[in-house]
């Protein structure tokens, strides 16, 4: 099926069991640990042997020597692989570095070897006696050193690199309120619960891999380039994930070790990245350098912005697109922005939760802030003033599908009780907390993938949805059910989901909050195709058919769902595709955070009070698990705004705080009451679901918030993140 | 994790000779410091000597006044006990300040005295470190270190004692009982007991091998305002950037140890004997000598804010 003209009124629209928050339909398992995750599927692998990853003690070099005696002596141990026994291995197209190393090395605790034994102990202790000895070479580790190395980076998921409209140097030149200011944002770590974890089996030349990937055919396809072998002697089998936030985004060194270890030692072999090992050997949300130009009439109207961003990665990497969300956000005529890469010999940065705008509203909401304050302007209002109903850089050829931060503007500062604030800083006093608030807008691109399902209804009349999308945490079950469930007119309860294994139809997979609109838009397209053979069985015309209750009606006829399936149960399978109307019409999602602090008027610890917010992202499908992602979300903002950053060390080329103890993450203590309001919206432009991603809007901007409150709260203005009581007493001495 | 054997001491005696005869034992109590340490290979015992059944886990009153705290008392049930709540209460406070629910159910008494630092160099067995490998350099000292130690450093080494709980004791005049492999006893000031790091940074405390720890004695109760305050990047569950213990006297005296600031947990005279004259003059006392890094000269302000917020609030209450 394919989406090129905006929808008209479908059966989604009924709102029958879409837009209901129901629990998720997998939660029982979860919560009873009856939900097998990949390392623990005893079931399907029972006599696998285990793997330990040795990793990379240097960030860039070569091996000289490898001695792999003791090892191989050390009990239990079964085979060693390593780059000169693993054989002919090609780069998967969606990786940077090589994930098994040697004997160049790309970055520390790149993947060396895996030690494979009989039991978990065994190996661990057998890959302690690896020896390794390294020629190291000097590399690039200080993106601030770098700067001025930054080369335009090849096109990636984040458009063009840079981008230009009317004429800003003048416009900002003589604009009557100029603001310029530089932002940093650190590496940070996805730190999801779950690491990254893969079991192995060869039949014959077909891998069985039982894996933890949020996008199930890149991982196939990446496996099958990497190994050299076709694609249909791989199966990737994935069905719960204990988070990803992008960091399974791709085919990790779990998984080709896994596959190579299995290969070598002749029967399964499971392998778990530790978590001591996740932050520098697999990916990361890359450092940022930001610097924004708005140049406004008195009145706080923008005529000139400019936005230009540098980052590093690997040789052959990416940069982190954090002036994305400025080539959209906010009015002005005379516009720039501009991505600039540098090469760093640290391991891999990638995607992660919200790339671009997770990081780039930590800066331009904060410059915002900065111009309301310099225009005398409120901040909602500042943002109210400059809102845009089209693209600013195409012009108003080019209209947002649906745009609604200016409702989500004003719905949430009525919400928290923005009035109340007191547009002075540091004037509020609650005994030893100087309290703030402070605000910004929500903004993260819609993006909509291809993505399939077949879909069958049983000789019970059961219905059952099969396609190889995720479910992260998200919910992805619950609202692929919901959507059957609507579709053909039966209770949710009736509804079966499979999901995560390659054998299902390739579906949107879940990333770049993707994956709730498409998939399920996929589900419409199979069901619709679905509901046409029933008709057709049923003797009714497609387009007249009726599905609810369990039966498919014409008019006053009716007949159930079960016997029109039969004993051999009746199936369809199909996909959604979209045609230009992403290019005729700029498609994102909206929103408006809040937030209140105290500072400790001695210590100067930031400790969050309050946050709400107000969010525009389509039909909501299932509000509950909505809601669920946008305080997780806005929590992971509090982390990127207070805590959050890998330590680079620039001597060693590694991030030094590897670990759960050392690079820190809010805890429960950390978040107060967060309150969330979903603006009604349809957006019959973005799918036939009339929906939008939701689930990487709540962490965009969130961060920012807590930043101006703590600016209105003590009247200290910190550009590098994170926010620490070290910089606030720093600041507060100078 | 390295081949050990294991071994479950019947008496204290037993456990000290076990511990002594054998070359790498090691003592094991909860296991929540050790265990972690040997997954990483930074800590490579040859043999446990397990401590758990000793009935080292009773809280009695001393026939001086005092209070007797077996080394295998858990931390949340000191943190509970009616008469450390009442008497000791800095110390209440110091535990429930530290680490998890789940890990002070586990965590005892001695194990947290002994608790290693927290360096991220420490943790990392590819990088130098002199603590865990002597000789090898120090990665901290000119790479990370935001969260180590000002005071009683030296070129060689200037990780931080973690511990909350240490803290209060050093406040309160703790004393360490031990027994050891010829069971002779000895009874360790608190301030005696942790060592410096000096150019043997390895060595942390003066226990002989196979000494044992039996209990921790605290003298009579010292009346007052008892607080702990605790400095951190979030609200719970991290180390102390910096931590304050103190007991505010009525006549205007007052004492104070630190944690988060020291190689060990930290306490002066000149600091003591200062408070009369205020946060500045104490933290000016407290901080003579202290050598800070690029990273970590935050926590010399951090330490006279943090006892400026501590004195407001006993003029608060006063
Ligand atoms: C994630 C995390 C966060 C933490 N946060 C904090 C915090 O905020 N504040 C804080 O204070 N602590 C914190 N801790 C540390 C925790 O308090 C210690 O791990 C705990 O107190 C150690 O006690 P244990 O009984 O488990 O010791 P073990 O791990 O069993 O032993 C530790 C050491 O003591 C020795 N030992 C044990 N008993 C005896 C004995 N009777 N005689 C002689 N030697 C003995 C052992 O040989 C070993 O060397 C944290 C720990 C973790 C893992
Ligand atoms: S500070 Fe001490 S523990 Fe840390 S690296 Fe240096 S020697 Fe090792």
């Amino acid at each position: 099926m394919k989406f090129d003209t905006p929808a008209g009124q479908n059966p989604i629209d009924q709102g029958r069991v879409i837009g209901i928050p129901h629990d998720r339909i997998d939660g029982a398992a979860k919560v009873t640990g009856t939900a097998p995750y990949a390392y623990e599927r005893h079931d399907a692998a029972p006599n696998a042997a285990y793997g330990w990853i040795v990793g990379s003690a240097i960030a860039k070099g070569r091996i000289a020597a490898m001695d792999l005696r003791a090892a191989e002596a050390s009990p239990g141990v079964l085979g060693i692989v390593t780059h000169a026994n693993a054989g002919k291995l090609t780069k998967g197209s969606m990786n940077t570095a090589h994930l098994l190393g040697g004997p160049q090395i790309e970055h520390y605790e790149q993947a060396l070897a895996l030690v494979v034994a009989d039991t978990f102990e065994n190996a661990r202790a057998a890959a302690a006696l690896v020896r390794i000895d390294y020629a190291p070479e000097d590399g690039k580790f200080d993106l601030a050193a770098e700067r001025l190395n930054g080369v335009i980076p090849p096109q990636g998921f984040g458009g063009p690199a840079d981008t230009k409209a009317g004429d800003f140097d003048g416009a900002f030149a003589s604009a009557a309120v100029k603001l310029e200011q530089t932002y940093t944002t650190p590496d940070q770590s996805h730190a999801m619960m779950e690491p990254h974890a893969s079991i192995a089996a060869w039949n014959g030349d077909k891998l069985t891999l039982w894996t933890s990937n949020q996008m199930i055919a890149w991982g196939v396809g990446d496996m099958a380039k990497t190994l050299g072998i076709p694609k249909e002697n791989v199966r990737l089998v994935s069905p719960y994930i204990g988070g990803g936030f992008g960091s399974k985004l791709f085919l990790r060194a779990d998984a080709l070790l896994a596959a190579l270890g299995a290969r070598q030692v002749g029967r399964p072999v499971k392998v778990a990245i530790a978590r001591p090992q996740i932050p520098n050997n697999t990916t990361h949300r890359p450092a940022t350098i930001q610097r924004i130009r708005i140049g406004a009439d008195k009145d706080g109207v923008i005529d000139a912005i400019a936005h230009e961003v540098w980052s590093g990665d690997l040789p052959g990497g990416g940069p982190e697109t954090a002036a994305q969300q400025t080539r959209l956000l906010y009015r002005g005529d005379n516009r720039l922005t501009a991505h600039r890469l540098v090469t760093l010999n640290l391991p891999e940065g990638n995607a992660m939760r919200a790339p671009g705008e997770a990081v780039g509203l930590l800066a331009l909401e904060v410059a915002m802030d900065e111009l309301a304050e310099a225009c005398g302007v409120d901040p909602v209002e500042l943002r109210i003033r400059n809102d845009v109903q089209y693209d600013p850089e195409a012009g108003p050829q080019r209209p947002f599908s649906s745009r609604k931060l200016v409702e989500c503007l004003r719905a949430g500062a009525d919400r928290f009780g923005w009035s109340k604030r007191n547009p002075r800083p540091g004037q509020v006093r609650d005994g030893r907390w100087l309290v703030g608030m402070g605000m910004a807008s929500a903004f993260r691109n819609n993006l909509t993938e291809k993505s399939g399902a077949r879909i069958g209804v049983d000789g019970q009349g059961r219905v059952i949805v099969e396609t190889d999308m995720t479910d992260i945490g998200t919910g992805s079950y619950t609202i692929i059910a919901q959507t059957a469930a609507e579709m053909l007119g039966v209770d949710l309860d009736q509804v079966t989901v499979r999901l995560g294994d390659s054998r299902f139809p390739v579906s949107s997979g879940s990333g770049g909050q993707w994956g709730a609109n498409s998939s399920t838009a996929g589900v419409y397209a199979a069901a619709m195709a679905l509901r046409a053979k029933l008709a057709e069985k049923a003797g009714y015309p497609a387009d007249q058919a009726q599905f609810d209750d369990g039966l498919v009606r014409l008019g006053n006829q009716s007949q159930p769902l079960a016997a029109l399936a039969g004993g051999q149960g009746l199936w369809a399978e199909d996909s959604m595709e979209y045609g230009d109307l992403d290019k005729r019409y700029a498609q994102a999602t909206f929103g408006a955070h809040f937030c209140e602090v105290g500072v400790d008027m001695d210590t100067a610890e930031v400790r969050v009070r309050r946050m709400g917010g107000a969010f525009a992202a389509g039909r909501i499908l299932n509000p509950k698990s909505a809601r669920s992602q946008v305080i997780g979300a806005m929590t992971m903002g509090v982390g990127a705004a207070l805590m959050e950053a890998l330590d680079v060390d620039t001597r060693f080329g590694f991030f030094v705080n590897h670990d759960m103890a050392e690079y820190q993450v809010p805890v429960h203590a950390d978040i107060p009451d967060q309150d969330v309001l979903f603006i009604e919206e349809l957006d019959d432009k973005s799918s036939p679901m009339k929906a939008k991603g939701v689930g990487e809007l709540g962490i965009c901007g969130a961060g920012a918030a807590v930043a101006n409150a703590i600016y209105n709260a003590t009247g200290i203005r910190l550009r590098d993140y994170p926010l620490t009581l070290d910089k606030l007493l720093k600041a507060q001495a100078a | 994790m390295k081949p050990f054997t294991y071994e479950r001491a019947t008496s204290v005696e037993a456990a000290a000779r076990a511990a002594a005869s054998v070359q790498g034992a090691r003592f094991i109590a909860g296991g929540t410091n050790l265990l972690d340490l040997m997954k990483l290979q930074i800590e490579t015992p040859t043999h446990l000597v397990d401590v758990n059944r000793l009935g080292l886990d009773r809280i009695e009153k001393t026939e001086e006044g005092g209070l007797r705290i077996g080394a295998l008392v858990r931390n949340t049930d000191l943190a509970a006990d009616a008469t450390v709540r009442r008497d000791y209460a800095v110390l209440s406070r110091a535990l429930v300040a530290g680490a998890s629910g789940q890990l002070r159910n586990k965590a005892t008494t001695a194990g947290n005295l002994l608790q290693r630092t927290r360096c991220p160099y420490f943790y990392d067995t590819r990088m130098p470190c002199n603590k865990r490998k002597p000789g090898s350099g120090c990665g901290a000292m000119k790479g990370v270190s935001r969260s180590l130690a000002i005071l009683g450093v030296s070129d060689a080494c200037i990780a931080q004692h973690p511990s909350d709980m240490a803290v209060a004791m050093r406040l309160l005049d703790a004393q360490v009982d031990t027994v050891d492999a010829t069971g002779a006893r000895r009874a360790i000031p608190i301030a005696d007991f942790h060592l410096l790091p000096g150019d043997t940074p390895h060595k942390e405390t003066v226990l002989k091998a196979g000494e044992i720890i039996t209990s921790v004695t605290l003298p009579g109760p010292i009346g007052g305002t008892h607080v702990y305050r605790k400095v951190r990047d979030r609200a719970s569950y991290a180390f102390a950037l910096v931590s304050v213990a103190a007991i505010f006297g009525k006549d205007g005296t007052a004492r104070f140890a630190f944690g988060g600031i020291g190689a060990k947990p930290w306490r002066t005279a000149e600091g003591d004997a200062a408070a009369a004259q205020g946060a500045q003059a104490v933290a000016e006392a407290t901080l003579a000598g202290a050598r800070t890094t690029h990273d970590n000269d935050f926590k010399r302000p951090l330490v006279e804010k943090t006892l400026a917020s501590l004195y407001r609030q006993q003029e608060a209450r006063a």
